[in-house]
């Protein structure tokens, strides 16, 4: 057995940890204590940690001054899920034909995806707002899709093509042996046993669909009724006078649907990480 | 095998292909073209040759650049130093580390704009944690808006960038560190290797291969991060934290001009190219090391 930590070596992990969790964690403590306060003694000075005024009234009066808060939740998670299924109906066949396949221009190919990769995607805003006006598609749920899936799609091309090369291929000349066409043999043997990959790069999608709303919002829409929260929550934010402590709960509020579906499923996160292929 | 042409791989691209050309291919030619015309709110547009380019020097473009890159240095660097710990803190056999994993990834999940919601409120000199922390520990003297002024207000957006990439390095690094065989530590460990030792001599060579990926990959995303600044500052206090992505977005969204924005996006995609050059080098060199690995 490899040697076990003294007394102080624990020490040192435990205060490492504890200094990187305050740098992590301080925004959403300080935000979960300014949401507690009454408006009037947030903009308290000298500044105080805990007071004896708190309350919850601003998860209650938020509703009020944010009306569109629960519709704001709904469009996030709507538009990402809505991407992540566009994104892998594009990424899985292609993955595969990279995978399976050799013919011309297959590595070229792969290399274009891998290039498109690193523009993000505030470099191309402008043709980008040009193409959804002529495409008539400015203020609409697909303004905010179309664009999150096609620069979602190569990453996860990288990453289900891994998948793929890992599954053997004793698996398809069996099915092609017993007759199955390519198509049904993708479907009802390769995809059931990728199914892992699938999951790993539905969730990292998702999670960066959620994540990068913002600059699409901000852009290609502007009827409030579609945004997503962080752009719903931004116009609360840009107001006159910010109602600091409401802006706070309906943020905290807001994220806690993702949180609650990172916790359940960050094994595959994780897995997704190991496999070496990394999303934003 | 027939030497006939099967069309079936190539029919299996066509949706990945067909998105990411409307969608980006698409543009980023688009952007080459407008970068040669005066393309604005008018209905008018005229190919006016390199006048853009031209005039893009005659700014102040060559500071943004020079801003850019001290900004992304400082942001990826500590990203790096950072990550590279935490990965070591995360892998540490101790009790509750997986608890630690789970709470280290929270400003990596949430929406970026959020996080930095969050943020703007720390950095507020009157009512903020950190200035009011400051002045209680007698570090500051009085109230200090951290956004007001430019240099405070530079690091202020490092910091929020350092607080939302580094979760991501952190456990890719993990992930690095959890694939180097036990063997090799039991081995060094026999031979009465210190920890340090064998955190500098096996851990450490074992994982360069993906702090290096790790580092351009950051690098490139560090140089492409749009939210963390425009909500923070919108590139000021006076132009103090406008980067080159905040400075096209300024001239051709915000101002609109578009043939200007054009030529100053591609100037970031001249880079960028640079930048992916350098990715593919550093996969092709660490394939061929470890042998076909794919």
């Amino acid at each position: 057995m490899i040697d076990k930590y003294r007394w102080y070596e624990k020490l040192a992990i435990y205060a490492g940890m504890l200094v990187f969790l305050t740098f992590i964690l301080a925004p959403f403590v300080e935000a979960f204590v300014v949401s507690l306060r009454p408006l009037d003694q947030v903009f308290r000075v000298p500044y105080r940690f805990i007071t004896d005024d708190m309350s919850f009234s601003a998860y209650v009066t938020m509703w009020e001054s944010v009306p569109r808060l629960g519709r704001y939740i709904f469009n996030s998670f709507f538009i990402s899920c809505c991407v992540t299924l566009l994104a892998l109906s594009c990424i899985i066949p292609a993955a595969y034909s990279f995978s399976r396949f050799s013919y011309k221009g297959r590595d070229g190919l792969l290399g274009t995806f891998l290039a498109i990769n690193m523009v993000g995607s505030a470099v191309l805003i402008i043709p980008m707002y040009k193409l959804m006006l002529n495409l008539g598609l400015l203020n609409s749920y697909f303004a905010m899709v179309l664009p999150g899936a096609a620069f979602s799609v190569p990453t996860g091309i990288f990453l289900m093509r891994s998948y793929f090369l890992r599954i053997p291929k004793e698996l398809e000349e069996a099915a092609h042996v017993d007759g199955a066409s390519r198509i049904y043999t993708l479907w009802r043997v390769i995809l059931p046993v990728a199914l892992p990959g699938i999951m790993v790069v539905a969730i990292t999608t998702f999670i960066s669909a959620y994540a990068q709303q913002f600059l699409f919002a901000l852009i290609f829409n502007s009827n409030s009724d579609l945004h997503p929260l962080p752009m719903g929550l931004y116009e609360f934010f840009g107001r006159q006078r910010i109602i600091w402590n409401e802006l706070m709960a309906a943020s905290l509020v807001g994220i806690t649907p993702v949180l609650l579906v990172y916790i359940f499923l960050q094994r595959y996160i994780v897995a997704g990480l190991t496999a070496g292929a990394v999303k934003e | 095998m027939q030497r006939k042409i099967d069309y079936f791989p190539y029919l299996m691209l066509v949706p990945a292909l067909a998105l990411v050309m409307t969608i980006v291919a698409w543009p980023l030619i688009e952007t080459f073209r407008l970068s040669f015309t005066n393309a604005s709110m008018r209905r008018t547009v005229d190919y006016v040759g390199f006048k853009n380019y031209i005039e893009i020097f005659e700014d102040d473009f060559a500071e943004v650049i020079v801003r850019t890159f001290i900004w992304m240095f400082f942001g990826v660097t500590i990203k790096l130093v950072m990550g590279t710990l935490g990965a070591v803190l995360l892998n540490a056999a101790v009790p509750g580390r997986s608890l630690f994993r789970v709470l280290v990834m929270p400003p990596w999940i949430v929406p970026i704009a959020i996080g930095v919601f969050m943020w703007s409120w720390m950095y507020n000199g009157q009512f903020g944690m950190i200035s009011g922390l400051g002045q209680r520990l007698g570090l500051l003297d009085g109230p200090f808006e951290f956004l007001a002024y430019g240099s405070s207000a530079f690091i202020a957006t490092i910091v929020t960038d350092v607080w939302i990439g580094t979760p991501l390095v952190a456990l890719y690094l993990l992930a690095a560190m959890q694939s180097i065989p036990k063997e090799l530590y039991e081995a060094a460990w026999t031979d009465g290797a210190s920890r340090f030792y064998r955190f500098r001599r096996v851990t450490l060579p074992l994982i360069a291969p993906s702090i290096a990926t790790m580092a351009l990959l950051s690098a490139i995303w560090t140089f492409n991060s749009f939210e963390i600044i425009w909500i923070l500052t919108e590139g000021g206090p006076r132009g103090s934290t406008t980067t080159m992505i905040i400075d096209t977005y300024k001239t051709g969204l915000a101002r609109f001009r578009y043939g200007e924005g054009a030529a100053r996006a591609v100037m970031i995609l001249v880079f960028l190219s640079a930048f992916a050059a350098l990715y593919v080098a550093l996969l092709v060199r660490l394939t061929r090391r470890n042998g076909a690995q794919s």
